[in-house]
């Protein structure tokens, strides 16, 4: 069943993920959850002068859901946050060599998953 | 590595004796079974040889009684679409169990556009259906009620010869799907009261492309596809001969070692249970008891079943999953939300169809495979507090 064609990129991510697990006292933490099939995907960050030093994730979800939000965090790590806003899903997608086509919302919300962390981190800093 | 195959209800396997008994009819060399001269003979013959055995597997009446198609989806098909549509003074309504196969349901859909009424039998928490609505549901007006012998992806064996009782004292055709369920499990027509019956070629270890529906003498059906005279003229084209006459094979040999096999299985099957209901918070679906003896189903809370797939893969043991990101539509498995499960329980589906590949010595590689795919995906989700 499982066949969906999976590019080798996202296969390597999917059985590697990159920085999987929860920051205990994060600067900014964002949780969504997928419309079209009732998966959920949440990402801790650790700011440091506007640099994301520190990004882990957790994902319930397919293969697909698990590799986008493993490029995710490789992506953002590192990136001022107004530059990590920026990243898209079709930029997870491309990065990853591609996804099949009823996979292109996995990596939607691997991108909301992460702008809601830095939402969630400027409303902080915003009330400081 | 030694794969580990446990998805026979999605492709099995073709037994290797088929081949060689139906490889004569694989070149064209033994003619149309619709032509007369010598080459024709042989073809008819063969066919008719498959019929008998299909009837022997069905325990049919009459070998009139059977008619070859190219699979169980056509098979489904014409019972549904040729006994509603042939037959309009039974009325305009038809009823399924909630977890019959699409190529069930979805005709049945098709007919409403026809003026049809159709109602679905709820299922308890293991699958079996409700007779008491059952009894509610079928009325005078009730054309079709279509129930499966057996469901291949929560095992759950069906009552049918109480179903057949319901059914006949309302004056309704009882069609039962018996894809999952034959060479399995026993199928007998006369005695569970079956007036229509639908079986695959493949799911005995026959090549793909040829399946049978049973019509009980004296039940009118009418074609779905219009063409020539084959099959007494309910299903026209030339018939795939390679495919029927290792379907009949099939059959006789899945029949004849039947009991011997489902003992053989059913253990290795019990051994899997019992390494998977130890995985914390893992599940049996389907019943414990009244289960196709080749089928183990489960649940894992907190995890998501195509990943499920794609890592048990890596260990070299295939199995499937009903759950919604690994269908094309994005649906969960609509059999496992009829048993009462929440989308998220439906998600971490694993399925497991054993077969003639699998031997007691895989058991162990495949319950540390489940460990640790289900302890791997744990670690990653959100919903779990499993953290490594
Ligand atoms: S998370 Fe469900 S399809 Fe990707």
């Amino acid at each position: 069943m499982a066949s969906v064609g999976y590019s080798k990129k996202v296969m390597e991510h999917f059985l590697n993920p990159r920085n999987v697990g929860v920051i205990e006292h994060p600067d900014g933490y964002g949780k969504v959850g997928n419309p079209v099939c009732g998966d959920v995907m949440e990402i801790f960050i650790s700011v440091k002068d506007d640099i994301i030093t520190d990004i882990k994730f957790r994902t319930f979800g397919c293969g697909s859901a698990i590799a986008t939000s493993s490029m995710v965090t490789e992506l953002a790590k590192g990136k001022n946050v107004d530059e990590a806003m920026r990243i898209t899903r079709g930029d997870v997608a491309n990065e990853l060599e591609g996804l099949p086509a009823q996979k292109m919302h996995c990596s939607n919300l691997a991108a909301d998953a992460l702008h809601e962390a830095i939402k969630d981190y400027r409303a902080r800093k915003a009330k400081k | 590595m030694d794969q580990i195959y446990l998805d026979n209800a999605a492709c099995t396997p073709v037994d290797l004796r088929v081949i060689a008994y139906a490889a004569p009819f694989s070149d064209g060399t033994i003619g149309n079974p619709s032509t007369l001269h010598s080459r024709g003979l042989g073809a008819r013959a063969a066919l008719e040889d498959a019929r008998e055995k299909i009837k022997a597997l069905l325990h049919a009446e009459d070998d009139k009684c059977i008619v070859f198609t190219s699979g169980a989806t056509e098979a489904n098909n014409l019972a549904i679409q040729g006994t509603a549509l042939r037959n309009p003074k039974l009325g305009n309504h038809l009823v399924a169990s909630a977890i019959e196969h699409i190529s069930v349901l979805n005709p049945m859909k098709g007919l409403q556009k026809q003026g049809y009424t159709f109602d679905l039998i709820p299922v308890d928490a293991y699958g079996m259906v409700d007779l008491e609505a059952l009894k509610k549901l079928v009325t005078k007006g009730t054309a079709v009620v279509s129930v499966m012998a057996a469901n291949s992806e929560i095992g759950t064996i069906e009552p049918i010869r109480e179903v057949s009782a319901i059914v006949h004292d309302a004056g309704a055709y009882l069609h039962v799907d018996a894809t999952a369920a034959a060479g399995h499990i026993p199928v007998d027509v006369q005695r569970d009261g079956i007036d229509l019956c639908s079986v695959s070629s493949n799911d005995l270890t026959g090549p793909q492309g040829a399946g049978a529906l049973y019509i009980k003498s004296g039940v009118k059906v009418q074609p779905v596809l219009v063409g020539g005279g084959q099959e007494r003229g309910l299903r026209p084209g030339t018939e795939n001969l390679f495919a029927i006459v290792g379907m009949g094979e099939a059959a006789r040999l899945t029949q004849l070692e039947m009991v011997q096999e489902a003992d053989r299985v059913r253990r290795i099957r019990d051994a899997l249970i019992t390494g998977m209901v130890s995985v914390k918070e893992s599940y049996l679906t389907g019943h414990p008891a009244l289960r196709l003896p080749n089928q183990a189903s489960f649940r894992f809370s907190y995890i998501e079943g195509e990943s499920i797939v794609l890592l048990m893969d890596q260990f070299g043991v295939q199995v499937s999953t009903g759950s919604a990101c690994s269908s094309l539509t994005l649906e969960p498995s609509h059999v496992l939300l009829a048993l009462g499960l929440k989308h998220e329980q439906v998600h971490g589906s694993m399925v497991l169809s054993l077969g003639k590949s699998n031997t007691p010595d895989q058991v162990p590689h495949v319950i540390s495979a489940v460990t640790e795919t289900v302890n791997r995906l744990r670690a990653l989700s959100p919903l779990s507090n499993d953290r490594r």
